[in-house]
C-alpha cells in the first residue's frame, strides 16, 4: 500500500482545483506574461490527468518564483537559481511525483546556469519552464542574461556589451531531450507544449517568452509570433539534432530583430531518463525510496553487518 | 611516554601502498589483542611526495597519537624523478628515512631499505652518528632485492613487515590471514614467501641489540578497526539515511565515498553533482520529498552550502550536513587538520538563523553524534551539522564490534501520515497548515510529504503564513520567528534532561585546574591530563561536543569548579574560547588558550608543556595565548 495516495489517483480533475481558494491574488503587473504560464499549467495539468497533490512545483526567485503561490499544488519556492537541484532530488526520492521546476531567465540562465546545464545533461524526468522576459523584473529592470546586446538599464547605462545567452542551443548542447519555446501571447500553443513537456520522459525545457510590460517595453516584440511547425517558411525535422541546432540558432538570432519564432525545437523520445540510466547501472532503488520510510515492515540494513571488512 | 607501547611508523612514497600495508599491520596488532590507533600524514599530491602512517599499539586504551615514536620502517621513495626534478626536490629516495628521524625516541629501532637507499646517502645524513647519540638501533636490509627475487619489486612493503615482525618477535599468523583476505593466487603466494623470507633472514642473520618487543594484550570481544569517516558513514546508515549528494573535496570525500559504495546495495541513492550548492540543495529536496538525506563538504565547499542551509532552516526541512575541516583560509593546506571552521559552521547564512552543531571528539562519538544529528534534525525539522576534521576523518582505532549492535532508527520524526493529515488543520481552500504556530509543540509543527492526500502546502524561503504563503504581516512574522527559535531551547532541554551527555570528562572532579577542548584534540588532552595527574598536578578535563545549542550548563559548572582553565584547540584565533565567552558572558579572566595551527595535531607532551608554561608564568594576562611552535622536522 502506498503512503502517497494522491499519486495516480483516478478521478475527474477540475482546473479550478489548481486555483487557491483563499489567497493570495497574484501580485504580477497587469499585462504580465507570467499569467500566461499560470493559465497554461492550469489547463494542461488536468488534461494530462494530474491532480494537485501528485504535483510538486519547485520555483526559484523572481516574479516567476511566485508561480507556486498561485498554482495550488505541493510547492517549494526555493532560492535564487536553485530550483533544479531541489527538484531533481525530489524526483529521485520519489520518482512517481510529477515534478515541475520553474524560474526566470536570470534565475535559470544566470545564477542557476550551472544547475541548468547539469540537469539537462543528466536528463532528469521533469519539466522546466523558464519565464524568459529578457530582464530582471522583481529588482526593477536590470539587464539579464537574455537581454539584447546594447540593452540599456540602470546597471548597464551605456548599453550591454554582451551578446545574449542562447537558451535553446545551450539546452541542446547540454543534453535536454525536449526543447520548445512558446510565448504568453500564444495560449493555445503554450498549453499544448506544456502538456507535451509534462508527458515527456526526460528533461523537458520550455523557454517561455513572458513579456514584461513594466520594465521591458521592448516586450511588445513578442507579437506577432510565428509557430515554426505551422509556418510554411520553416521546414526542419525537430527530431534531428543537426537541423534542430540550426533552427534554434536562427530563432535566437532573429528574436532581437523582432521576429518571434516559437514551437518544438528538439524532441528525442529515445534518450533514457536519468532514473532509467541510474537503474541501468544498479544505483536506483526499485521502489520509490520515500515509500520505504512509511512502510512498517521495511527491513533496514545495519552497519553491524558491514564490519567484516574491518576485523 | 610508556615503554609498554609500540609506535610503528611506516614511511615511503605517497602511492607506494603505505595505507593498505599499515592498515593490515594495524589489524594484525589488533587481532593479537592490542588496542591500536593510527595517524596518517600525507601531502596533497596524487603520487610521489613522502608520506607516513603511524600505528600506536598497546595493551591499554589508546585515544591519540603518542609523543614521537619508537620504530621506523623507511621504505625509500620508489618514485625516482628525472634529473631536473631531483635538482629541485633533492634526493627523494632517502627522505622517508631522513625526514623522520627527529621524532624517533631514544632507543628506537630503524629498518631501512638498502636496496633503494645507498650507504653513501646514509652517511651523508650522519645516520650512524645520530644513532649512537640517541641509542637507536639501525638494521639496513635489501627489501627491494628480496621482493624482486621472490616476487615483484612493489612487494617490498611485505618484506618490511616481515622484518618488522621478526625484530618485534611477533607471530606471522595474523599478518598472513589478513593477506589471504586481501589477495589470492600467485600474488598471495609470492607475498607469503617474501614475508617468511624477510622474517627468517632477520631472525637468523641479525644480532638484535634493541629491547623493544611487541606488547601483549587480550580483547574480551571481537574488535573492528575503523576510521572517523567510517563511523560517521555508519552512524548515517543506522539512522536510516539513504540519500547523499556531494562534490569531492578532501577530507570530506571519505564519508561521501563510503556511503556511495554502500548505498546501492541498501536501496539508497548517492549523487555526485556539479557543485556544493547543488549538493546541499539536493539533500534538502530529497528530505522535502520524504527521505532521510545528507550532504557535506570541507570548509571551502561548505561555504557554498550557506544558502541551501539557510533555506533548510527557513523551510524547516530536516537535513544533516557534515563539515570535515582542513587547514584554511581559502584552499589552505588541503591534507592538514585544523579546527578553524567552528565560527564558519555556527554562523554562516543570513538572518537570525539557527541550526544544531555537534563536534565529536572520538570515533565512537562520531558514530553516536551522527545518529543524534539525524534524530534531532528529523524530530525538530532543523538542519544539524557534524563538524570534525582531517585528523578524526583519517585516523583508525579499534572498536568493540558490539558497539554497533543496535537497532536502526529510520523514523521520519515529526512527519504526518495521510491518516493523521485527515485530522490536521487546513485552510478554507484545503491547504494543510504545515507551519501552524497555534498548535506547534516545542516550536515544531508536523509536516506532510508531497504526494500525500490532504497535505499540500507551500514551502518557501520567504517568511510565510501557516499554509506557507509569503507573508510580511508583522504579527505572523513574530509568531513564526519565535516558534522557530523555540526549537533550539527545546533541543537544549532534551539534550540536558533526556539524553546521555555528549560532553566528555577526564580526571578527578575536585581538581583545581581545568583543560577544556573540543573535537579531535580530545584524545591528546585526555592523555596529557593522565600524565599531569601522575606527576602530581591536579588537573581535570572537559571535551565539549554540543556547539549549538551550546552545552551551557555543563561548561558553566566545569568553569565554576576550577581556579583556572586552559582551552586547547587547533586554530590561531581561539574560536572555541570565544564561543564560551559569547555563550556564557563570563569566565574571560579564568581562561587561557593553547593553540596550534601548523598543520599537525597536538601531541600529548605539547599539552603538558602548554600547561606548564601557562602555570609558571605568574605575570601572564588572562587572555594569554600560548602557541605551539613547529618542532624541528614538523
Amino acid at each position: 500500500m502506498s503512503a502517497f495516495n494522491a499519486i495516480g489517483e483516478e478521478r475527474e480533475i477540475d482546473r479550478d482545483e489548481f486555483t487557491p481558494g483563499v489567497e493570495p491574488q497574484p501580485t504580477w503587473c497587469p499585462g504580465c506574461g507570467d499569467f500566461g504560464v499560470l493559465k497554461s499549467l492550469k489547463q494542461a495539468l488536468p488534461e494530462v490527468g494530474k491532480n494537485p497533490e501528485e504535483v510538486l512545483t519547485v520555483t526559484g526567485i523572481g516574479c516567476s518564483g511566485k508561480l507556486n503561490s498561485y498554482l495550488d499544488t505541493y510547492g517549494f519556492h526555493t532560492i535564487h537559481g536553485r530550483s533544479l537541484p531541489v527538484a531533481r532530488a525530489a524526483k529521485l526520492a520519489n520518482p512517481e511525483l510529477e515534478v515541475i521546476a520553474a524560474g526566470g531567465d536570470g534565475d535559470g540562465y544566470g545564477i542557476g546556469g550551472n544547475h541548468f546545464i547539469h540537469t539537462a545533461r543528466e536528463n532528469h524526468d521533469m519539466t522546466y519552464i523558464v519565464f524568459n522576459n529578457e530582464i530582471f523584473g522583481l529588482t526593477k529592470g536590470q539587464t539579464s542574461p537574455t537581454s539584447p546586446k546594447g540593452h540599456k538599464s540602470k546597471t548597464q547605462p551605456s548599453g550591454s556589451a554582451k551578446t545574449p545567452l542562447r537558451p535553446l542551443s545551450t539546452s541542446l548542447n547540454a543534453g535536454a531531450s525536449y526543447i520548445a519555446r512558446t510565448a504568453a501571447v500564444n495560449p493555445n500553443q503554450a498549453k499544448e507544449i506544456i502538456k507535451e513537456a509534462i508527458e515527456h520522459d526526460g528533461f523537458a525545457h520550455v523557454d517561455f517568452l513572458t513579456q514584461c510590460p513594466t520594465w521591458n517595453k521592448d516586450a511588445r516584440q513578442y507579437v506577432p509570433y510565428i509557430d515554426v511547425q505551422e509556418s510554411d517558411d520553416y521546414d526542419f525535422d525537430h527530431t534531428d539534432r543537426g537541423e534542430a541546432a540550426e533552427m534554434m540558432r536562427e530563432t535566437e538570432d532573429v528574436l532581437n530583430e523582432g521576429t518571434v519564432l516559437t514551437g518544438r525545437y528538439y524532441v528525442d523520445e529515445d534518450r533514457p531518463s536519468y532514473t532509467e540510466e541510474k537503474a541501468a547501472v544498479g544505483e536506483m532503488p526499485d521502489e520509490p525510496l520515500a515509500e520505504r520510510y512509511f512502510d512498517d515492515d521495511a527491513e533496514w540494513e545495519r552497519s553491524y553487518d558491514l564490519l567484516d571488512r574491518h576485523k | 611516554m610508556s615503554d609498554d607501547e609500540l609506535i610503528w611508523r611506516i614511511a615511503g612514497g605517497s602511492g607506494d601502498g603505505i595505507d593498505s600495508t599499515s592498515q593490515n599491520f594495524a589489524k594484525a596488532l589488533m587481532r593479537s589483542g592490542l588496542n591500536v590507533f593510527t595517524h596518517r600524514h600525507y601531502p596533497s599530491r596524487i603520487r610521489g611526495g613522502h608520506t607516513y602512517v603511524e600505528i600506536r599499539a598497546a595493551e591499554h586504551e589508546v585515544q591519540s597519537r603518542g609523543d614521537g615514536y619508537n620504530f621506523l620502517l623507511a621504505l625509500g621513495d620508489s618514485f625516482a624523478r628525472n634529473p631536473q626534478e631531483e635538482a629541485y626536490y633533492g634526493n627523494e629516495e632517502i627522505k622517508p628515512l631522513s625526514e623522520n628521524l627527529d621524532d624517533l625516541r631514544e632507543g628506537g629501532v630503524i629498518i631501512y631499505d638498502e636496496g633503494l637507499i645507498s650507504e653513501e646517502d646514509v652517511e651523508e645524513i650522519d645516520l650512524h652518528e645520530r644513532a649512537e647519540e640517541n641509542g637507536w638501533h639501525v638494521y639496513p636490509m635489501d627489501l627491494r632485492g628480496l621482493a624482486k627475487e621472490h616476487g615483484r619489486e612493489v612487494m617490498r612493503n611485505t618484506a618490511g613487515v616481515g622484518a618488522t615482525a621478526a625484530l618485534l618477535d611477533m607471530e606471522l599468523e595474523h599478518i598472513k590471514d589478513l593477506m589471504a583476505d586481501a589477495m589470492g593466487g600467485d600474488i598471495l603466494e609470492a607475498n607469503i614467501e617474501i614475508l617468511h623470507e624477510a622474517y627468517d633472514t632477520v631472525s637468523e642473520e641479525y644480532d638484535f641489540e634493541h629491547e623493544l618487543r611487541a606488547p601483549e594484550g587480550e580483547h574480551e570481544n571481537e574488535q573492528a578497526l575503523l576510521s572517523g569517516s567510517n563511523a560517521i558513514a555508519y552512524g548515517a546508515i543506522d539512522a536510516g539515511c539513504r540519500f547523499i549528494a556531494g562534490y569531492p573535496m578532501t577530507p570530506w570525500t571519505d564519508v561521501f565515498t563510503i556511503l556511495s559504495q554502500n548505498f546501492p546495495d541498501m536501496g539508497g541513492v548517492s549523487e555526485q553533482v556539479e557543485d556544493e550548492i547543488a549538493a546541499a540543495a539536493l539533500a534538502v529536496g530529497a528530505s522535502h520529498a520524504g527521505v532521510k538525506a545528507m550532504s557535506g563538504s570541507s570548509g571551502g565547499g561548505f561555504a557554498l552550502m550557506s544558502e541551501p542551509l539557510g533555506l533548510a532552516e527557513m523551510t524547516e526541512t530536516p537535513v544533516v550536513l557534515v563539515e570535515s575541516m582542513r587547514a584554511g583560509p581559502s584552499t589552505g593546506m588541503p591534507t592538514k587538520p585544523e579546527q578553524a571552521d567552528l565560527e564558519h559552521v555556527l554562523y554562516t547564512s543570513q538572518g537570525d538563523s539557527q541550526r544544531v552543531v555537534f563536534a565529536p571528539g572520538t570515533i565512537e562519538e562520531a558514530y553516536e553524534q551522527t545518529r543524534l544529528a539525524f534524530d534531532i534534525a528529523w524530530d525538530y525539522q532543523i538542519p544539524a551539522i557534524v563538524i570534525y576534521d582531517q585528523k578524526l576523518s583519517g585516523e583508525n582505532k579499534n572498536v568493540d564490534v558490539d558497539f554497533f549492535d543496535r537497532e536502526p532508527s529510520p523514523d521520519l520524526g515529526s512527519t504526518m501520515t495521510e491518516e493523521e493529515l485527515k485530522e490536521a488543520a487546513h485552510d478554507a481552500s484545503g491547504k494543510f497548515k504545515r507551519f501552524n504556530y497555534e498548535t506547534a509543540e516545542d516550536g515544531v509543527a508536523k509536516r506532510s510529504i508531497p504526494g500525500q492526500k490532504g497535505g499540500r502546502y507551500l514551502a518557501t524561503g520567504n517568511e510565510h503564513s501557516p499554509v506557507g504563503h509569503i507573508s510580511e504581516d508583522p504579527d505572523n512574522r513574530v509568531a513564526q520567528m519565535e516558534r522557530r527559535l523555540e526549537k533550539l531551547e527545546a533541543i537544549r532541554e532534551e539534550l540536558d534532561e533526556e539524553r546521555d551527555s555528549t560532553q566528555t570528562y577526564f580526571g578527578e572532579e575536585d581538581a583545581e585546574y581545568g583543560i577544556i577542548t573540543w573535537g579531535s584534540s580530545q584524545g591528546a588532552v585526555e592523555e596529557a591530563i593522565e600524565r599531569l595527574n601522575e606527576n602530581g598536578h591536579s588537573v581535570k578535563g572537559l571535551s565539549v561536543s554540543d556547539m549549538m545549542p551550546f552545552a551551557e550548563k555543563e561548561v558553566t559548572e566545569f568553569l565554576e569548579s576550577v581556579d583556572e582553565a586552559m582551552v586547547v584547540e587547533m586554530n590561531a584565533t581561539a574560536q572555541f574560547r570565544g564561543l564560551i565567552q559569547k555563550e556564557l558572558g563570563r569566565f574571560g579572566d579564568k581562561m587561557t588558550s593553547l593553540l596550534k595551527f601548523n598543520g599537525n595535531p597536538f601531541e600529548p607532551a605539547e599539552i603538558v608543556e602548554g600547561y606548564e608554561v601557562n602555570l609558571a608564568d605568574e605575570d601572564r594576562q588572562p587572555t594569554a595565548q600560548v602557541r605551539i611552535e613547529p618542532a624541528a622536522g614538523d
